[in-house]
């Protein structure tokens, strides 16, 4: 097992190396951030002093060499439009979209499996056949569509909850969280329940096709045969056997929404990480873009490697052997 | 962590404490603050927040005229040396009295601060004099008309509080103390800055104890906002939306003409201009943008009055000028073309090109107000004298880079400058990096005596007759149609009733400018 942690870290340092040159290269095709950093009244003195600040005056082979260097010493390189360091600048935003993202999780399975229980147990019927169209719904609309939805509907007409923003936060081990007060759910739970939505989708049909196909299994048959209460059969031997895949999908799927929480941050004006970044590439900020997607990539590698610690605790069956990845 | 009496208690409060105090404000802001600190980024967002907290020695107003700001008046000693008679009795935020080693000390933070944006604003300034403490010389080594304009740019710090204080100091607030009419509170990257009130403040204590600026850069998020009652007033209300709010009984708007002027660039320095073919996608002869019929032609071609009530709902005046009319400079002599397609083929035709011509119209499309689509209003009006223009746009990352490395002969470019002279300089002056001229001139428009005229305008003292000679060289630039003016944006505010705002022309949102009625 540590060889395989240790094989996946190096692999996921030889992704993060591939991934920088890739950005470094993108950005520098895009365009001259200075361009758009300088104030248009600026004379040519002062773009040229202002690419010489930012180091934009080299080679960019030169350029890539010192965020190497620097990058090897833990240094991501000082935000452009900011001018802070970047990584600074992404930890500042990442509580609010962990927290976010963990409550959309949250809303996802547990209304998800629930219902997908329900959907695949009784598939024929009204309910069943009621949330399998809804999940459709889930999938197939646009989520900045249904986000303004829900802002039209629950702040600009009933006014129950407001339409934007992160509410007070409180620290929590240090952490900044918002959900530990009223007016902080209050601002939570519509861009929570907007980026929920599609996963909710989703679990409801892996569980519903997994309840589905457990039931036609030997050993849920003798689990019946046997006498067990229908309870028992669906909670355990049913649940037990569905919850491998709907890990999976969940722990793949919240790396994606921590990393792609981007449009209902948008929508929301949510301060987290998704909208720095999108800011960040409009202005070309390539530090920023950098260090986000490092952390990104350095986020889904830890993130798969959990899924498969579960896997193995969830299925006996799965070892993490050092001989099979 | 929290103790569970005291966080209890906050959870009491927030639910069922007063939801919010009567002289409290809350803005939604379009775009992006990326810093506090007054030197560093020379950025609207940036300095909408600067001017809350600070002061300059010259303001302007809301016509975007300079006007006394801690400086009470000026006048130039001689041809080099400008004095400025400093306002007394003005105290910071942090409790120390303004006087004219501040300025200094401010005019120096900007001239040298790390990755600093204002320098270019100080640059011509050889040497600062303090002849009593609220008496300053500014010396510069030719006369320079536009000191007292250059120093609108340069918000005034405490020298007390700012000494070596690098822009995190300014971020974290430990720096911030200004003359302005709010006090900083705090600033979170990203989603809000928080002020309160200055009672002290000279021009008048503002109407509002705090006032949280928020972020919001989407446009539905920030109609949201406005519509829902999260916020008090918006800034940049897409037109599109403009009709709806004005049947909400509860919600009004404010508009005015901004300093913002769309325009084209032609390429008139090249004998073959990348993307001009004739109809058969065979390059021509000649440069059709270097003949004057031909970009007049163009002029008529277009009708402004169709864009600005249409594709812009409203929100346009159709332009003569490079600057808005009530900036220093405007020409008022100045018609607007009128449309005329026919005279446009007349025109085409005595150039050469009776069949007309095909060219690439190049613009942004997410800069100005509706920028694709004017862009698209503008080639199918082409269209009907013969001009084939094929519409490209990008991301205004991806097009300033372009149209500085000349890819571009047909250009869509919006400016918005204090002056006539200033914007001249910068869009049609010859290009010469060592005078700073022709920084945007895409054109490579060249016009010996423009340049004469920009430079005398820039070496007059006199208020009036530079605005003389600013508004003949205006006049000399747009009789040649070096470039195809458009139309001057409006620019709008939507707030609940009844607050009222005095809309600015240089966009700025200033909460201390907010009144409820």
């Amino acid at each position: 097992m540590p060889v395989t942690i240790i094989r996946r870290l190096l692999q996921s340092l030889l992704v993060l190396f591939v991934m920088s040159l890739l950005v470094f290269a993108g950005v520098y095709a895009i365009g001259n951030p200075v361009d758009i950093l300088v104030s248009p009244q600026a004379d040519q003195a002062e773009i040229a002093r202002a690419t010489a600040a930012l180091g934009l005056d080299r080679p960019l082979a030169a350029q890539y060499w010192v965020f190497l260097r620097q990058a090897a010493a833990g240094d991501l390189g000082r935000s452009f439009a900011f001018n802070v360091p970047a990584i600074q600048l992404i930890l500042e935003r990442m509580p609010a979209t962990l927290e976010l993202a963990i409550a959309a999780m949250l809303i996802a399975v547990v209304l998800g499996i629930p219902l997908g229980l329900w959907a695949g147990l009784a598939p024929d019927s009204i309910a069943g056949r009621t949330i399998m169209t809804g999940s459709i719904l889930g999938f197939s609309l646009p989520t900045f569509w249904v986000g303004l939805m829900l802002i039209m509907v629950f702040s600009v007409w009933l006014g129950w909850l407001p339409s934007s923003g992160r509410g007070p936060t409180l620290e929590l081990l240090g952490v900044p969280v918002s959900f530990l007060s009223r007016e902080g759910l209050a601002h939570l739970l519509l861009p929570a329940a907007n980026l929920a939505l599609f996963k909710l989708a989703l679990v409801i049909r892996l569980t519903r096709a997994g309840t589905r196909e457990a039931l036609l299994q030997d050993y849920v048959r003798y689990a019946r045969a046997k006498g067990l209460s229908e309870t028992r059969v669906v909670g355990v031997h049913v649940l037990k056997n569905i919850l491998i895949p709907v890990v999976t999908v969940v722990g793949l799927e919240f790396g994606s929404l921590i990393a792609f929480a981007v449009v209902t941050e948008s929508v929301f004006s949510w301060p987290g990480m998704g909208k720095l970044l999108i800011e960040s590439i409009n202005m070309l900020d390539r530090p920023v873009i950098v260090a986000y997607l490092c952390i990104v990539v350095t986020l889904f590698t830890v993130i798969n490697l959990a899924v498969d610690l579960a896997y193995s605790l969830l299925d006996p069956r799965v070892r993490l052997s050092d001989a099979a990845t | 962590m929290v103790s569970p009496i005291r966080f209890f208690l906050l959870v009491l409060l927030l639910a069922f404490g007063p939801a919010l105090h009567a002289a409290d404000l809350r803005i939604a802001l379009a775009a992006d603050v990326t810093s506090v600190d007054p030197h560093f980024a020379n950025i609207a967002p940036n300095n909408n927040i600067g001017w809350h907290v600070f002061d300059a020695l010259t303001h302007v107003d809301e016509n975007a005229r300079l006007i006394p700001g801690l400086a009470l008046s000026w006048r130039a000693v001689d041809g080099t040396t400008w004095e400025f008679k400093l306002r007394r009795g003005v105290k910071f935020h942090d409790g120390s009295d303004f006087t004219a080693e501040d300025a200094v000390f401010s005019i120096e933070r900007a001239a040298t601060l790390p990755n600093g944006q204002f320098a270019g604003f100080v640059r011509r300034i050889v040497a600062k004099q303090v002849v009593d403490a609220h008496t300053l010389r500014l010396k510069t080594a030719a006369p320079y008309a536009m000191v007292p304009q250059d120093l609108n740019s340069v918000f005034i710090v405490s020298r007390k509080a700012a000494a070596g204080a690098a822009t995190e100091d300014f971020n974290s607030g430990r720096a911030m103390a200004g003359t302005g009419p709010f006090r900083f509170v705090a600033f979170r990257r990203g989603e809000r800055v928080d002020l309160a009130r200055n009672t002290a403040y000279w021009g008048g204590a503002p109407a509002w104890d705090k006032v949280s600026l928020r972020i919001m850069p989407t446009d539905p998020a920030r109609l949201a906002a406005l519509l829902s009652g999260d916020v008090d007033l918006i800034e940049q209300v897409p037109p599109a939306d403009l009709a709806r709010i004005r049947t909400r009984a509860d919600l009004q708007v404010a508009q005015k003409v901004s300093w913002r002027t769309i325009f084209f660039h032609l390429d008139q320095y090249r004998d073959r201009a990348p993307g001009v073919t004739d109809r058969a996608d065979r390059p021509l002869e000649r440069n059709p943008f270097k003949d004057a019929r031909v970009r007049l032609a163009m002029s008529h071609a277009i009708n402004r009055q169709a864009i600005a009530e249409r594709v812009m709902e409203g929100t346009a005046i159709p332009a003569s000028n490079l600057v808005s009319p009530p900036v220093f400079g405007f020409a008022p002599g100045l018609k607007t073309e009128a449309y005329d397609p026919e005279g446009a083929k007349k025109l085409l035709a005595a150039a050469g090109y009776p069949g007309g011509f095909a060219t690439v119209l190049h613009a942004p499309n997410n800069r100005y107000v509706n920028d694709d689509q004017v862009a698209q209003a503008v080639a199918q009006m082409l269209a009907r004298v013969g001009i084939a223009a094929r519409v490209e746009t990008q991301p205004i990352s991806v097009y300033l880079g372009r149209a500085r490395a000349g890819e571009f002969a047909f250009a869509m470019l919006g400016w918005g400058s204090f002056s006539g002279d200033l914007a001249l300089r910068a869009l049609l002056a010859t290009p010469n990096a060592a005078k700073g001229a022709g920084t945007w001139n895409w054109s490579h428009y060249s016009n010996p005596k423009l340049d004469a005229l920009i430079e005398r305008s820039f070496a007059t003292i006199d208020e009036n007759r530079r605005e003389a000679i600013a508004q003949e060289a205006m006049t000399v630039a747009m009789r040649d149609n070096a470039v195809i003016p458009l139309h001057h944006q409006l620019v709008s505010w939507a707030m609940k009733r009844p607050l009222a705002y005095a809309a600015r022309t240089d966009e700025f949102t200033f909460a201390h400018h907010v009144r409820s009625r």
